[in-house]
């Protein structure tokens, strides 16, 4: 195998014992680059000569292994744009808290961004300025979204892990699709300073790995409180390497029944059966539960997370950053300038949230919804009061073709059915590959716990993983 | 609840969106249908309900009154479209 197509942990373990280096990695990971990403385009602003002066600092617990960040992620010096037009050219002056911490760490922060949903908004990479990401798997299909780049570039070999983000399923959904680990931690593990905002009260910032072992060990290194995020909290980061390889008998179990309905493809419903037959074998007792409030989750979703974005993003004015549209009056500036540099998909949300939020619609759209959330919240807290974990798909479908959705918001929006509610609970959760349909397409198995403890999702991932042969199977490009 | 097209204009201004006339179409149809599906919502009796404004049992975080380091004029004014001396330049914007 190539030094691109390792694991963290086992690349680290090559460091350390002196068979390799950081630059040899990076070597390794620009050779890939150079030959798939014209067909993967699963970074920003890439040309097949682009390959940045950069030499990576081999110090550190990660020794200078590099890490991808998606475009919405503040990088100091690089270009981090959320893949918007409007955002065009902006070089942050700052690092964001997680690359901070993991340059502290010793990791080298890979100078090419990960392409994505512009600003998030999406479940397909469709939407992103640069153009689509394709699928590893199978080309003519999309890699899942927001964080379709990272995921992409971690199952392609062109990354060695990444970060991504995740406000209604933009880490596990592209996890899921293209056959990779992705977690969104706990709402307040890992501080948002420097994330783009999206909505606030659902973004977290979580890895996209190759297995269960290195989002373990990406995830301790990104958590913990930070002064500059007043919602990141203040609670002891545990070691969640301490949590892999453990026996996961008599684990309690939760299969919501409300998951388990029309509008799941029969091929995931019988590989995620599979699955929780294999927790099963390994001594978990499942049982099935009920999440009543499921159904409104989505609509909940798109009035909160569109009057959030609608106001975060009204920063974007021509003002400070990003592309100015030319005009003689500054009304008519903010009006050309978000015209012309907003996508659809953006002047989509950013509309109906201002509906929601605005006179006489408020009650009716914003503050229901906000009620209905705590409905979908006291659902979970009731399951966590009998089980230890709830088990689901991480979508209905495996990867669907590109344009297959794109014309059909409401479709696109319903690809996140069964992860928007975790955001909503602010609960954390892990997707892992569990399995193929007939075409070849990865299905991913979505776990859940409660708030803070992750490391019962790494537990029975790892579990999991240990005794299935999913994560070592590679697409073929 | 239906949305018009004059909704969805009046909207895009507080936005600060400017449509173009088969923009404004478009997106109409298509709201009107997510408002629509939306509209599931008020099947729901959420009058005993408290809104879920913050996830997290946490309020009021203070931080000491303390000055620290910040981004100076100049990386301030890195990444400005339009700026003269220590300012963002805009048009104008009294005649």
């Amino acid at each position: 195998m190539d030094l691109n197509q390792l694991t963290a942990h086992e690349l680290l373990d090559k460091i350390k014992s002196g068979e390799t280096s950081a630059k040899n990695i990076l070597a390794s990971l620009y050779s890939r680059i150079q030959r798939i990403e014209p067909k993967l385009k699963a970074y920003a602003r890439v040309k097949a000569d682009n390959k940045p002066d950069f030499i990576p600092q081999e110090s550190g617990l990660l020794s200078g292994l590099p890490i991808t960040v998606k475009d919405n992620i503040c990088t100091k010096g690089l270009n981090t744009e959320c893949c918007s037009k409007i955002l065009g050219n902006f070089r942050p002056p700052y690092d964001a808290t997680v690359i901070n911490k993991l340059k502290t760490a010793g990791a080298s922060i890979f100078p090419l961004k990960a392409n994505m949903d512009e600003f998030a908004f999406g479940s397909s990479t469709e939407n992103s300025f640069f153009g689509p990401t394709h699928n590893p798997w199978n080309l003519e299909c999309v890699p899942g979204g927001s964080s379709g780049g990272s995921a992409a570039a971690v199952a392609g070999d062109e990354a060695i892990w990444a970060l991504g983000s995740d406000t209604g399923g933009s880490i596990r959904q592209p996890a899921s699709f293209c056959g990779v680990v992705g977690l969104k931690p706990t709402y307040g593990r890992v501080s948002r300073f420097g994330l783009i905002a999206f909505a606030s009260s659902l973004d977290q910032i979580g890895p996209i790995t190759k297995d269960v072992e290195d989002a373990a060990i990406l995830t301790r290194i990104i958590s913990g409180y930070d002064p500059n995020d007043s919602t990141s909290v203040n609670q002891d980061v545990p070691d969640y390497t301490v949590s892999l390889g453990k026996d996961i008998k008599g684990l309690k179990i939760g299969i919501p029944k409300e998951y388990f309905v029309e509008g799941m493809d029969p091929e995931v419903k019988s590989g995620i059966e599979e699955a929780i037959n294999k927790l099963k074998s390994l001594g978990a007792v499942s049982n099935p539960v009920s999440l009543p409030h499921t159904q409104y989750a989505v609509p909940v979703y798109y009035i909160i997370a569109t009057a959030e974005a609608s106001s975060n993003l009204a920063r974007f004015d021509g003002v400070q950053y990003g592309y100015r549209a030319k005009s003689e009056s500054l009304i008519d500036m903010y009006k050309k300038t978000r015209a012309e540099g907003f996508g659809e998909e953006a002047k989509r949300r950013i509309i109906l949230g201002t509906f929601a939020l605005s006179h006489g619609y408020y009650d009716a759209y914003y503050l229901r919804a906000l009620k209905v959330r705590t409905l979908i919240k006291n659902d979970f807290d009731a399951v966590f009061r009998d089980f230890d974990c709830i088990v689901t798909p991480t979508s209905p479908t495996s990867a669907f073709k590109i344009g297959e959705r794109a014309a059909d918001p409401l479709k696109m929006y319903l690809s996140d059915i069964y992860t928007i509610s975790v955001n909503l609970a602010g609960i954390p959760a892990i997707s892992i590959p569990c399995g193929f349909t007939k075409e070849g397409l990865p299905i991913g198995l979505q776990i859940m716990a409660k708030p803070f403890n992750e490391e019962m999702l790494f537990k029975i991932a790892h579990a999991f993983e240990q005794n299935t042969e999913w994560h070592k199977i590679k697409p073929r490009i | 609840m239906a949305i018009d097209k004059e909704t969805v204009k009046y909207v895009a201004h507080l936005a600060r969106i400017e449509l173009e006339p088969e923009e404004l179409e478009k997106l109409s149809r298509q709201l009107h249908d997510i408002l629509g599906f939306i509209d599931k919502l008020s099947a729901l009796d959420v009058q005993q309900v408290k809104p879920a404004s913050h996830i997290l049992p946490i309020s009021n975080v203070l931080r000491e009154d303390k000055p620290h380091t910040c981004l100076t004029p100049e990386q301030a004014l890195e990444n400005a479209p339009g700026k003269s001396g220590n300012f963002f330049s805009v048009p104008k914007i009294i005649e």
